[in-house]
């Protein structure tokens, strides 16, 4: 299936069929916020609530290839357009009919929710988390951590180097069992970051899923699709390559964010 | 995470340490083994050849993937039980009880690692094989239509279960000794089935991403529809009446 099929199945689930076939027969919409504003004027004069809350797979600031040699295009491209627009789809199922929920307060209570919102609206914030944390290598190296987010990575983990080293650990296969997310987070009190690992698409701002609801700053997915097409069972490669493509502006502009609203993250889609 | 604030000694972590103590009940005793189970005398657990090659499985299951699950997945579960049982003799040795229960994540992910593949690969032949038609007599297929109706509907519940994994984990079809009969179930990760429900292990389907991304990609359902044409029944039968007389 297209991305602009999943798109639009996706917005126009729990729409009569007969609405769909219409929309069907206009003219096809080339881009997503057309595809929304479409849908969104018909929604409207026929009054259908789920349309108002389809989330969305976001565009990548930057093309496949983009993160190469370290994450391949096909990898990239399968992750995006599969594994992501799979959440996103599933998501939407999950949530059709139902009051529109924000995508971080959907992660404040997934676990009372249940396993279709824990996993799929989990699965579309990670990953739509995880795309803008990345970029091109060569644009990449040129990013480094603000001061303040500098300051607070010495206080919590002694040096970037010793960050990375406990990370690197955390995510290993035998730290981190099976699949799920690494994360470094701001405390509650915003003090601190912490380093964690969450299973499956749990992340931190879940309520129930660590002692307390933390603010992801930066996240990793170590599920075996993120790293298989190339890097096959040599994980803690994946992992310590994957530095090389981490965008520590947007990094800190994350932490600045969290540190100021107390409160997660927002991203796209 | 909730797992983290109790921590709780397993009966089989227990039974592993203390395997050859006369106080441990047999229910124990039989954890115990699983985790222990192909040792050679010298403790150390080894890789098991596999009785087909890489390619016998194709097209259900490519060599590719066959080799790489075998021959580095597997490989590093029992590299890394090993490891982990010599920290848990040396922890046993000077009575290191912190020690002993910080292990217990390591022995549960590579011990279950290698129980699960090794019976994985015994569940599994090639598609020309007698053995993988589904009998059409006798105590498995009385045990799947008692339970499910019929051959059919086992594959599908089955197959519904394993394909709605959440991650990483395994499918399985257990004998459940208590109430004589076999069941459909689900692990996360590489929890052993014996050990994490008490049902003895049949037939385990593989629903980690290294098992089939390879071959199918993101489309688990097609992985798990295809591993039928080379499920091995006769394992699966004699597996069924040892654990029932057992």
């Amino acid at each position: 299936m297209t991305k602009l099929s999943l798109a639009l199945s996706a917005i126009l689930m729990g729409s009569a069929s007969s609405f769909s076939m219409t929309m069907r027969a206009q003219s096809a919409p080339n881009t997503r916020r057309e595809i929304l504003q479409q849908t969104a004027g018909i929604a409207t004069a026929i009054a259908i609530p789920a349309a108002a809350n389809a989330y969305a797979v976001p565009d990548l600031n930057y093309p496949f290839e983009a993160l190469e040699p370290y994450i391949d295009a096909p990898t990239m491209k399968i992750h995006h357009d599969k594994h992501h627009a799979t959440y996103v789809a599933n998501i939407n199922k999950a949530t059709e009919g139902k009051p529109e929920v924000d995508i971080l307060e959907l992660q404040l209570n997934a676990l009372e929710a249940g396993p279709a919102v824990r996993n799929n609206g989990g699965g579309h914030y990670n990953h739509a988390f995880f795309w803008d944390e990345m970029a091109p290598p060569d644009e990449a190296k040129k990013t480094k951590p603000s001061p303040e987010l500098e300051a607070m990575i010495n206080k919590s983990f002694g040096s970037m180097d010793e960050m990375k080293a406990a990370f690197e650990a955390r995510a290993a296969p035998g730290a981190l069992f099976g699949s799920g997310w690494v994360w470094v987070c701001v405390n509650q009190k915003g003090d601190e970051l912490k380093l964690v690992g969450t299973p499956n698409q749990d992340n931190p701002l879940m309520k129930g899923v660590l002692d307390e609801v933390m603010f992801p700053i930066l996240g990793l997915d170590v599920w075996e699709h993120a790293y298989y097409l190339k890097y096959q069972n040599r994980r803690p490669e994946y992992v310590s390559n994957w530095w090389n493509v981490v965008n520590w502006d947007k990094v800190s502009e994350n932490f600045a964010y969290v540190v100021e609203k107390k409160a997660g993250v927002p991203v796209r889609g | 995470m909730s797992s983290a604030k109790q921590i709780i000694l397993s009966p089989a972590l227990r039974a592993a340490v203390h395997v050859h103590s006369s106080k441990l009940n047999p229910e124990a005793a039989k954890l115990a083994a699983a985790y222990l189970s192909s040792a050679p005398s010298g403790g150390k657990h080894v890789l098991p050849d596999l009785p087909y090659d890489y390619a016998a499985l194709q097209p259900a299951i490519s060599a590719e993937t066959m080799e790489l699950h075998h021959s580095k997945h597997h490989n590093t579960y029992v590299t890394n039980l090993n490891v982990a049982l010599e920290k848990l003799d040396e922890a046993v040795s000077t009575s290191n009880v912190s020690s002993i229960i910080s292990l217990q994540g390591a022995l549960k992910f590579n011990g279950g690692g290698h129980v699960n593949h090794t019976l994985f690969w015994e569940n599994l032949c090639p598609k020309d094989s007698a053995a993988s038609e589904f009998p059409s007599s006798g105590a498995l297929k009385d045990a799947v239509e008692e339970r499910f109706g019929s051959f059919e509907n086992m594959k599908k519940e089955v197959s519904a279960l394993s394909i709605g994994v959440q991650g990483s984990g395994w499918g399985w079809l257990g004998y459940n000794a208590g109430t004589g009969r076999i069941e459909a179930a689900t692990c996360p990760n590489q929890d052993p089935l014996q050990a994490a429900t008490g049902l003895i292990p049949l037939l385990g389907i593989d629903v980690w991403e290294h098992a089939y991304y390879v071959d199918y990609r993101n489309v688990r359902p097609n992985y798990v529809n295809a591993i039928w044409d080379v499920i091995n029944w006769d394992t699966v039968e004699e597996r069924l009446v040892k654990a029932k007389s057992g």
